[in-house]
């Protein structure tokens, strides 16, 4: 690590773990309740449960995204961060107006809109943040000496996410036009921007770790992004179908959601080929498996999972399910909750000057985690392809149907716990590293 | 072989032509088939108010409605056609949970008028032309019925 600024990275990857910890307490409320067992309802329903948990996940990435820019933008740009005060400020704002968040959805306070649960005095809070944000990390990049592609990309993505929470915010009457634009933040951002942000994070991480020619990895990079947008961007036609807007979008939809997964399998064959062509063996192999994993987890779960029930023949039937629940694991798992704790591995010994990365139990938390997850995914497949037979196809009713799949959800917990484990492993491993040291700074 | 530059405008190209296009299609879709498709003129004040009790509780976080939405309740698209009003105006007036089968909703306890609006916003709801959802169940048919055993 060259410059110091970049410590004020582990801020924002500190409560990135933290909220993940708090979105999986979340998430066992949400499968006990599903078992038969909703004890704590009277003080979380399932509702704030949901909320919660979607959100938290929403802003552990967010955060790790954040604390990846400031660690990635100095070191690409070959400048300090303008601002470490500001960057501090603008970490403590996020942290507040998060926890603030939370808490108003266990007091009956937010909108009922799937992932944008935050209420809208908030949202211009998050808007502020987000500029001030923004502002730091371009800044930086056009102060500095070079604007690499890779640092392009990243802010490119950051940028355009910012942009597209706005239509978010307006009140619409009909129900139609207001998941019409939902979309627009939430399709948009994991099928389209945060492919960018995850790109270069993916291209910064395997430049390091592999040492293979960065013109090489950053004419792929373009590629993959390109693929994503003209895939994704048309492709938001697959939340289109059954909302109330034209049939032409079924057929639209279908053909472009159809290659999504072209740009996560590049995205999967990029890091392989750039692991396979790559000289240099960097001792941090922790790193180098998470920044793989994720690029091939991403696939399986985005890519083959999502475009499992994409065409409209099948999402008629799936549409809303359980089917919906198991590729949103997958996916958010893989590509970007493995794409943050990758960033992290990375960055961590390199800031605290700490190589904790031999340690046997960061090896667990891969596996684990891992593990866990595609079992996980697994009872959620076995839980929605039931009640795609019982409630739409046999024509069972909703809570008998359900009652026939508790049995899923035990199967879920138990692959949950395994998950837990590893998640919890990687971040005592997190904590053992302690803070950023000065020593850690290479010198000039 | 491809070259950086020719990559770099295959992503700046593609991605202006599709955003445009789909830029293109929205206002298609929004200003010209969606007010048809959703009985744009039956969204009444009372329908209205209904969507606001509806957003302000998170009735998705425990239902889906238009198939969006979390999976621990009902689908809520055609449930005015479905439970009639009456049924529908006992769920939301009741001061305790109710729970017809173990699972449990919060009991909002709404007045008579709050209750009305959310039946409105349910019954435009159940109106909107989906192009087909929820689909009819194909299989009911094939399963043999219960041989009656006494
Ligand atoms: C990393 C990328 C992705 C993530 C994080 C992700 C996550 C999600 C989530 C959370 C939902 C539920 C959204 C909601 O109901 O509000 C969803 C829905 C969906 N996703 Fe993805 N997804 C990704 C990529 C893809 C891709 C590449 C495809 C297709 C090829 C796809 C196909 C779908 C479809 C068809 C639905 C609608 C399901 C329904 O009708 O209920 N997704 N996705
Ligand atoms: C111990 C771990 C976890 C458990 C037990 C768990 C359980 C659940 C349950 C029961 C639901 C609600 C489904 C419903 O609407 O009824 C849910 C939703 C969701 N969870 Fe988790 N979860 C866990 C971890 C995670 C992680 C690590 C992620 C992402 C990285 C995640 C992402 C999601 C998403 C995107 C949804 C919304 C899915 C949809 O509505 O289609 N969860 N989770
Ligand atoms: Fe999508």
């Amino acid at each position: 690590m060259k410059y110091k600024s970049q410590q004020v990275a582990w801020w924002f990857f500190t409560l990135s773990v933290i909220l993940l910890v708090l979105q999986i307490v979340y998430g066992f409320i949400m499968a006990f309740a599903h078992m038969g067992f909703d004890v704590l309802h009277d003080i979380i329903p399932f509702n704030a449960a949901t909320a919660t948990h979607k959100n938290l996940l929403v802003v552990w990435i967010l955060s790790g995204f954040m604390g990846a820019a400031y660690y990635i933008i100095p070191e690409e740009a070959e400048h300090e961060l303008i601002s470490v005060p500001l960057a501090k400020l603008q970490f403590w704002s996020l942290a507040i107006v998060g926890v603030v968040a939370v808490a108003g959805f266990h007091m009956n306070w937010w909108e009922g809109r799937k992932f944008l649960e935050i209420p809208r005095p908030l949202d211009y809070l998050v808007v502020l943040n987000v500029l001030l944000f923004l502002y730091l990390i371009l800044m930086t990049l056009f102060k500095g000496k070079k604007q690499t592609t890779t640092a392009l990309v990243l802010s490119m993505g950051l940028l355009f996410a910012a942009l597209l929470y706005l239509p978010g915010m307006i009140w619409f009457d009909s129900q139609t036009m207001d998941s019409f634009f939902r979309w627009w933040v939430v399709h948009l951002w994991v099928e389209g921007v945060w492919e960018l942000i995850m790109g270069g994070i993916l291209a910064f991480l395997l430049i390091k770790l592999t040492g293979v020619d960065r013109e090489v990895i950053e004419k792929w990079l373009y590629v993959i992004v390109g693929l994503t947008f003209i895939s994704g961007i048309l492709g938001t036609g697959h939340h289109y179908y059954y909302i109330g807007t034209p049939r032409y979008w079924l057929l639209i939809g279908g053909i472009f959601s159809a290659m999504e997964p072209l740009a996560f399998l590049g995205m999967a064959l990029f890091a392989i080929n750039m692991y396979r062509k790559g000289e240099k063996r960097h001792p941090n192999k922790i790193a180098l498996y998470w920044t793989l994993g994720t690029a091939i987890m991403s696939f399986v779960g985005a890519g083959l999972l999502g475009v499992a029930h994409t065409l409209p023949q099948v999402n008629l039937w799936t549409h809303g399910t359980f089917v919906t629940a198991m590729h949103g694991h997958m996916a958010f798992w893989g590509a970007y909750g493995m794409l943050v704790l990758a960033i992290i591995s990375y960055s961590m010994p390199l800031m605290t000057g700490r190589k904790m990365y031999t340690k046997e139990g960061a090896n667990y938390a891969f596996w684990l985690s891992n593990i866990g997850m595609v079992g996980m995914v697994t009872a959620f497949a076995a839980a929605g392809v039931t009640q795609v037979y019982l409630e739409r196809k046999v024509g069972m009713d909703f809570i008998e149907a359900q009652q026939a799949m508790a049995i899923h959800f035990y199967v879920l917990v138990g692959a949950a716990t395994l998950f837990t484990i590893g998640v919890t492993m990687f971040i005592v491993n997190y904590f053992k590293y302690g803070r950023p040291t000065e020593e850690a700074l290479e010198p000039a | 072989m491809l070259s950086k530059n020719q990559a770099r405008t295959f992503f700046f190209a593609g991605t202006i032509i599709s955003f445009l296009v789909f830029l293109g299609l929205t206002w298609h879709t929004l200003a010209r088939e969606v007010p048809e498709q959703t009985n744009a003129k039956n969204i009444t004040e009372s329908v209205i108010r209904g969507k606001k009790i509806f957003d302000s509780n998170n009735c998705m976080g425990c239902h889906t409605i238009f198939g969006e939405g979390a999976y621990y309740a009902p689908e809520l698209t055609k449930a005015y056609q479905r439970k009639g009003e009456a049924y529908i105006k006992t769920v939301l007036t009741v001061k305790t949970p109710w729970a017809p089968r173990g699972r449990k909703m919060v009991a909002y306890g709404m007045s008579e008028q709050d209750a009305a609006d959310v039946i409105a916003f349910l019954k435009w709801a159940g109106e909107v032309d989906l192009n087909g959802f929820p689909p009819e169940p194909d299989l009911q048919s094939k399963v043999p019925a219960p041989s009656s055993s006494q």
